[in-house]
């Protein structure tokens, strides 16, 4: 039947606009200037700059990513126990902040961790020492969190509401306290959700040079930030997209390692 | 003797509405007991009220003469094989079974011989490794069970275990859970809607209809002496009529007199009666108490089902004999089979009756 | 007691996502032009966000990148899983892998990929550009809405129809189409969001002169963005926010009110 030709528009276009692309980017990677082989883009990452860049991003994202696991895990506890967990309200929750500019949503968190801004404001109106907030790699967390935590709770929380409730009352049947129930039946159960969430927050956040430049200052540099610069101001696109190449091997790594978690579960944040 | 569980007065509402309504029953040691009632008759509360998931508004649950009200489920000597089986989904049969024995800390022999006692008892030995997925619907209820049992729980509680089952596996498995019963020799306590199950399989019957205990007895005092017309119509099939108790041992019903055995009901008393439809006798026009017309006629296999149009009313009648539709015949009942009931008084009764 | 508690964590939580928000709504209203003082409470950036000339021309960029790459990622997204529910679970499971491309990739390879690609084709970066990249990055997010209700309407609704004298056609309208709609207007949203609020993908693949809102604000960001940016935002945030509890909670209310009525 023909019913499945329907699909072939959208084949075309992300064929012609994800997977040559991708290939563009391994083109670039692998040549230099004059368009011959080289593994040079690739080496690249060695330069000390460059490590150091990829190194803190990692770590970064790993400790943001962290973060949001802990946080968004009880918030989706609480919701699925209270009446609260009826699906439009969740998503509205944390969907509704993305219609707030997410440049400027990260900007408002300048102005509350500033020298002179609302934290410290209130630090020394309870007369405590001032803090230096703004800079720092843990302002630059903080704004990947904020940023990403509606990609944690969402596939966390829907594969919590899905587990069903007899289940858990089987196993408080047969004996298991809450503690065992939520060691032994919830979270082993929520893995796919958790999977999802850990990588949608931990991609965005190992790449992104927009947090680093509005909280860090632009003093502390991801490896997002060199790629950008590579392509905006450098503008040597053959080195940008031979760091983007390692980038990318890291996030394969990363998804091959959750992969072993989640055994042939699809999780799915919408 | 004491009885092991005691329900009493024991009374649960959902957002206003009343799901039981000062409920009392209790539970002996040993016993197939069945609660039977359709759908939202409060049966499956009152189970879970028993295992701990459902606190009573108000009443007592006494465990050996203690009160477990504040017990969570947890901590309950009792155990639920759950209506849709409730398996854990990212555990292996083995460790499903083991899940209750590794909590109360178990060593591991004594699980390994248990999960393997317990899959022989539900004839599913060397099942241990498969994952729950792979499994039918039959077995996976086996596992249910067999998972329930391995904690040695004093009552096992079984929440329409088998609604789930196509009917000869369900039919299997009724004989499977008797022989499980008597070969443990615990306590069971079963929920179901099917009258057939729990006729079948039960020591005692409890027939619960809108929150409330309708009859309580052995299967054979419910079907043969069914105290109201709910019990009467939900229990098998029957004939429900109108009658007007003229003396004692003598009934009228649709203007003709038939002899009976009740008796102390008064003089000219208006009551239910329900005749079982195997019961009736099909006579030759004129030597039975009321003649009528064959309307309908299906071939049920043990015996022919047949309507009877008599005195206004059409009778449902089970006979061996096939009289085709359109034949006049007569209707006869012997005393003994007429069952008599008083009709309901007060407006609480009222609710018990038949909804049509 | 842990009622309590967990009322608090979520309140908290609510306090951390929206307090950044609300500090932009304050300083809409804030005389001063700088974000650390408050200079007392003033229209002004209300009235200078109409009458400036790029914010006028980012918001509409904005506004109609979204529309119109939403439109298009949602008819070629649900045509998709259409097709898709026919095909075999292997190659079924090729389409979701070429599916996550996007998500996995991140934002900022997906951007310069797309560029590289627009540049060695010879297309030169404009308003077009932006819009493929759009339309690219939202099909993801329709399909991974629509495929789930795909799956539930299953195929014997549809077969049900065709049984009783539906065409093809006429099936899918009227049942499917149906069925899948949730999925369908909540896979739209989710793209026409994440266009409007996309920042990385648009800096990437925009020419020289396009800006949409979040580019608009890039370029301000060292300089100093004007609070007519910040009251423009508040704008779009309180009508969106409106426009959802319209959409959500009104007819909830309605038919909870009908329902207590009628029962």
């Amino acid at each position: 039947m023909s019913r499945k030709l329907l699909a072939g528009p959208y084949l075309i276009w992300m064929i012609c606009c994800t997977v040559v692309p991708l290939g563009m980017i391994v083109y670039y990677g692998l040549t230099d200037r004059s368009g011959a082989f080289t593994f040079a883009n690739l080496s690249a990452i060695t330069v000390p700059a460059h490590a150091k860049a990829l190194g803190l991003a990692l770590l970064l994202a790993v400790i943001s990513t962290l973060i949001c696991l802990i946080l968004a895990y009880p918030l989706g506890l609480i919701l699925r126990k209270t009446g609260l967990g009826q699906k439009g309200f969740v998503v509205f929750l944390f969907i509704l902040p993305m219609w707030m500019n997410f440049l400027l949503r990260t900007m408002a968190w300048q102005t509350i961790l500033e020298k002179h801004g609302v934290i410290n404001g209130i630090l020394s109106f309870l007369g405590l020492p001032s803090l230096r907030l703004i800079n720092t790699p843990a302002a630059i967390v903080m704004g990947m969190v904020y940023d990403f935590l509606p990609f944690m709770v969402l596939p966390v929380y829907n594969v919590l509401m899905k587990i069903d409730n007899s289940v858990v009352e089987a196993a408080r049947d047969l004996g298991a306290s809450n503690r065992q129930i939520l060691f032994k039946i919830l979270i082993p159960l929520s893995v796919p959700g958790i999977v999802s969430g850990i990588t949608m927050v931990f991609i965005p956040s190992l790449t992104t040079f927009v947090i680093p430049n509005m909280l860090g200052g632009g003093k502390l540099l991801l490896i997002g930030n060199i790629i950008d610069q590579e392509f905006t101001v450098g503008s040597n696109w053959h080195l940008g997209s031979g760091l983007s190449l390692v980038m990318m091997v890291f996030i394969l790594i990363s998804m091959l390692f959750l992969a072993k978690f989640d055994k042939g579960g699809e999780g799915n944040a919408f | 003797m004491g009885s092991l569980i005691d329900l009493v007065k024991i009374s649960k509402s959902f957002d206003g509405a009343k799901v039981l309504d000062e409920l009392d029953l209790s539970v002996q040691e040993n016993e197939f007991i069945t609660l039977l009632g359709p759908s939202g008759c409060g049966k499956t509360t009152t189970l879970r009220i028993i295992g701990g998931f459902e606190k009573p508004d108000e009443g007592q649950v006494l465990f050996e003469g203690k009160d477990i009200a504040a017990v969570p489920p947890n901590k309950r000597h009792l155990n639920t094989v759950f209506q849709k089986y409730a398996l854990f989904p990212h555990m292996n049969i083995e460790e499903n079974i083991a899940f209750g024995l590794k909590i109360s800390g178990k060593s591991k022999n004594y699980i390994r011989d248990k999960i393997r006692y317990a899959l022989k008892l539900v004839n599913l030995d060397g099942y241990e490794k498969r994952s729950v997925a792979s499994l039918s619907g039959g077995q996976q209820q086996r596992i249910a069970i067999a998972r329930a049992i391995v904690n040695e729980p004093r009552v096992l509680l079984l929440d329409e275990p088998l609604g789930a089952l196509d009917l000869k596996l369900r039919q299997d498995m009724q004989y499977e859970l008797i022989r499980l019963k008597n070969e443990l020799g615990i306590t069971f306590i079963y929920v179901t809607h099917d009258q057939e199950e729990a006729l079948t399989m039960s020591d005692k019957v409890v027939v619960m209809n809108q929150g409330y205990i309708q009859q309580m007895g052995t299967p054979e005092e419910i079907y043969n002496e069914p105290e109201n017309a709910f019990v009467a119509d939900f229990i098998g099939d029957s004939n429900i009529l109108n009658g007007i108790m003229l003396q004692d041992r003598l009934v009228e019903i649709l203007g003709y007199q038939f002899a009976c055995v009740d008796e102390g009901f008064g003089r000219n008393k208006p009551v239910d009666v329900v005749i079982r439809p195997e019961d009736i006798v099909l006579k030759q026009p004129g030597e039975g108490t009321l003649d009528g017309v064959v309307s309908h006629l299906i071939f049920k296999g043990v015996h022919y089902e047949m309507e009877v149009q008599a005195g206004g009313f059409e009778w449902l009648i089970q006979s061996t004999g096939c009289y085709p539709v359109g034949t006049p015949v007569s209707i006869s009942v012997d005393p003994f089979n007429i069952q008599i009931m008083n009709k309901p008084a007060s407006e609480d009764e009222e609710a018990i009756g038949v909804d049509e | 007691m842990k009622k309590i508690v967990e009322r608090c964590y979520l309140g908290i939580i609510c306090v951390f996502l929206y307090a950044p928000i609300f500090t932009l709504m304050v300083l809409s209203f804030n005389e001063s032009k700088s974000m650390a003082k408050w200079g007392g409470f003033s229209l002004r950036w209300y009235q200078e966000m109409f009458q400036d000339e790029a914010i006028r021309e980012a918001i509409w960029n904005t506004l109609a990148i979204a529309l119109i790459s939403a439109v298009v990622a949602t008819l070629l997204g649900t045509l998709a899983c259409i097709g898709i529910q026919k095909m075999k679970s292997s190659s079924r499971a090729v389409i979701l892998m070429l599916n996550n491309i996007p998500m996995v990739n991140s934002d900022i390879v997906t951007g310069i990929s797309l560029m590289l690609i627009f540049v060695a084709f010879g297309i030169s970066l404009n308003r077009n550009t932006v819009l493929i990249a759009h339309i690219t990055f939202c099909i993801p997010y329709v399909v991974l809405s629509v495929l789930p209700k795909m799956k539930q309407a299953g195929k014997t609704t549809y077969e049900a129809a065709l049984d009783l004298g539906a065409t093809p056609i006429q099936a899918f309208i009227k049942v499917v189409l149906p069925e899948i709609r949730p999925g369908i207007v909540s896979g739209f949203l989710m793209a026409f969001t994440m266009s409007v609020d996309d920042f990385i993908i648009t800096h990437f693949t925009r020419g020289a002169g396009v800006n949409t809102l979040s580019t608009l604000i890039y370029s301000q960001v060292k300089v100093g963005i004007r609070p007519s940016i910040y009251a423009l935002s508040t704008v779009m945030f309180a009508t969106v926010l409106i426009l959802l509890i319209v959409a959500n909670f009104l007819p909830g209310y309605r038919e909870k009110r009908t329902k207590k009525a009628g029962g």
